[in-house]
């Protein structure tokens, strides 16, 4: 067994401490050692954006950041996207204008668009389709998601307390 | 996918990483972004016994202007290098190149530095840099020393830096006042590396070139300087004669690799297609 390290951050808010070797990803930190599925496994090679999580105020793809790079980070995954059992509007938004088929790459559409709309509220759809490039969909065709981050950014700006 | 085993160490100063660097010698690497690699190191095509990470150094990080010049520390990401209003406004042509590569997220991680001494053809920043005439700063247990970016890409994965040394600092001189720029890829889809690409820095007086530089990026073992096409261009007005011409100069010095981006000629005339809307869309920009 090779060396371990503590690891401690935060995630969703709540501290956390896991023991790992140098070589785990963040993605599995999460996934198994944590009991937070949300974030998914695509293809593992920082291509299809299913495991994006958003670290430190950044979108980042959890397959391709160390656990023991995360030491002292904030880590914000979809599970800590809806409040007090309130789903956060970019969830409700993609129910709503149908954002999802199969539903695997949503956690990471989520959380970039989380990410996107806190660096741009505003943004044009050709904003939302170049922040939204670094993740794959082979259901939608893109365009119900595109709707979705609109509306969205719409009933944030309506209710600035919500963000 | 898990990379193999390694040790971990998070120096939080340079000095700390060079002398890690020089006891643990030709077994470690450093880690930067780590977008390139920590994918080759999943695929067994890296299995360094140590990993020196140099997130934790807050000296290699950031943007200045000092003395006509644009300073970048090597850690610097690319996001951070798209969020500059200091490189937008002073040197157009990294941010042009810069928002080409990869996607947010990988931009999120990914750094200068990294994806210079990494030393692969198909990165982007090394034709960038030769064509801005940056220079880069290598620190070592000696000390520092400072190379051209002409010159310092050797082959695929091989460049200047010395296994006891870590690019710092990337000194880009400001282009004077009136200079045009453009980056052209070409690219399958994003994130993919450039089919070809091509950067041009161009100095217009009245309506001839007065000095031109163009690299070309993916079509050879390294990064390339189309030196025969600036030549051809120096005192020549920008119209379509002398556009075929240094398009054609440009594709003289390819040799892509066939892969599943395409085959050898068609990567080459590609190159040229991008050299010239590079030289079209420069010349469009420069006022002289």
């Amino acid at each position: 067994m090779a060396r371990t390290h503590s690891v401690s951050f935060k995630l969703n808010g709540k501290d956390v401490a896991v023991e790992v070797e140098a070589r785990e990803l963040l993605i599995h930190t999460l996934r198994e050692r944590l009991a937070h599925t949300g974030a998914h496994i695509g293809c593992e090679t920082s291509h299809c954006g299913a495991c994006t999580v958003d670290c430190n105020g950044m979108s980042v793809k959890s397959c391709t950041l160390l656990t023991v790079q995360c030491d002292g980070a904030e880590v914000l995954t979809v599970e800590g996207l809806e409040r007090s059992g309130q789903l956060h509007a970019l969830q409700q938004a993609f129910h709503e204008e149908h954002g999802l088929q199969c539903g695997y790459c949503t956690p990471g559409m989520l959380m970039r668009a989380y990410r996107l709309l806190q660096e741009n509220p505003n943004p044009s759809e050709q904003e939302i389709r170049y922040g939204l490039a670094g993740n794959l969909c082979r259901c939608t065709g893109y365009q119900n998601i595109i709707k979705a981050v609109q509306s969205a950014a719409r009933k944030l700006a309506a209710q600035p307390a919500a963000a | 996918m898990i990379p193999p085993s390694f040790d971990y160490h998070a120096p939080r100063s340079l000095g700390e990483a060079l002398s890690l660097l020089s006891s643990l010698g030709s077994d470690a690497k450093l880690l930067a972004g780590g977008h390139s690699l920590l994918p080759m190191m999943k695929l067994r095509f890296a299995q360094p016994a140590h990993l020196i990470d140099l997130n934790r150094i807050p000296d290699l990080r950031g943007i200045r202007e000092e003395g006509g010049s644009l300073i970048i520390g090597a850690m610097t990401t690319e996001a951070e290098l798209l969020a500059s209003a200091t490189v937008t406004s002073k040197v157009p042509l990294l941010a042009e190149g810069v928002a080409s590569i990869a996607d947010p997220q990988v931009r999120c991680r990914g750094t200068v530095g990294g994806d210079i001494s990494h030393g692969d053809p198909g990165n982007d920043h090394p034709a960038l840099m030769i064509a801005l005439d940056a220079s880069f700063v290598l620190t070592g247990p000696k000390g520092q020393r400072t190379v051209k970016a002409d010159g310092y890409f050797l082959g695929p994965f091989s460049t200047q830096l010395a296994a006891d040394e870590i690019l710092t600092q990337i000194r880009i001189p400001i282009p004077a006042a009136g200079a045009g720029w453009s980056y052209q890829k070409l690219k399958r889809k994003t994130g993919d590396f450039a089919t070809a690409a091509s950067a041009v820095l161009l100095q217009m007086k009245g309506s001839k070139v007065a000095a031109v530089a163009i690299a070309l990026t993916n079509v050879g073992a390294t990064v390339l300087k189309a030196r025969a096409a600036e030549t051809s261009l120096i005192g020549k007005p920008i119209d379509a004669a002398t556009l075929g011409e240094a398009a054609r100069l440009a594709m003289s010095v390819c040799e892509p690799t066939a892969d599943q981006r395409g085959d050898a000629a068609y990567k080459t005339a590609m190159c040229g297609e991008m050299t010239r809307r590079a030289l079209q869309a420069a010349a469009a920009r420069a006022k002289g």
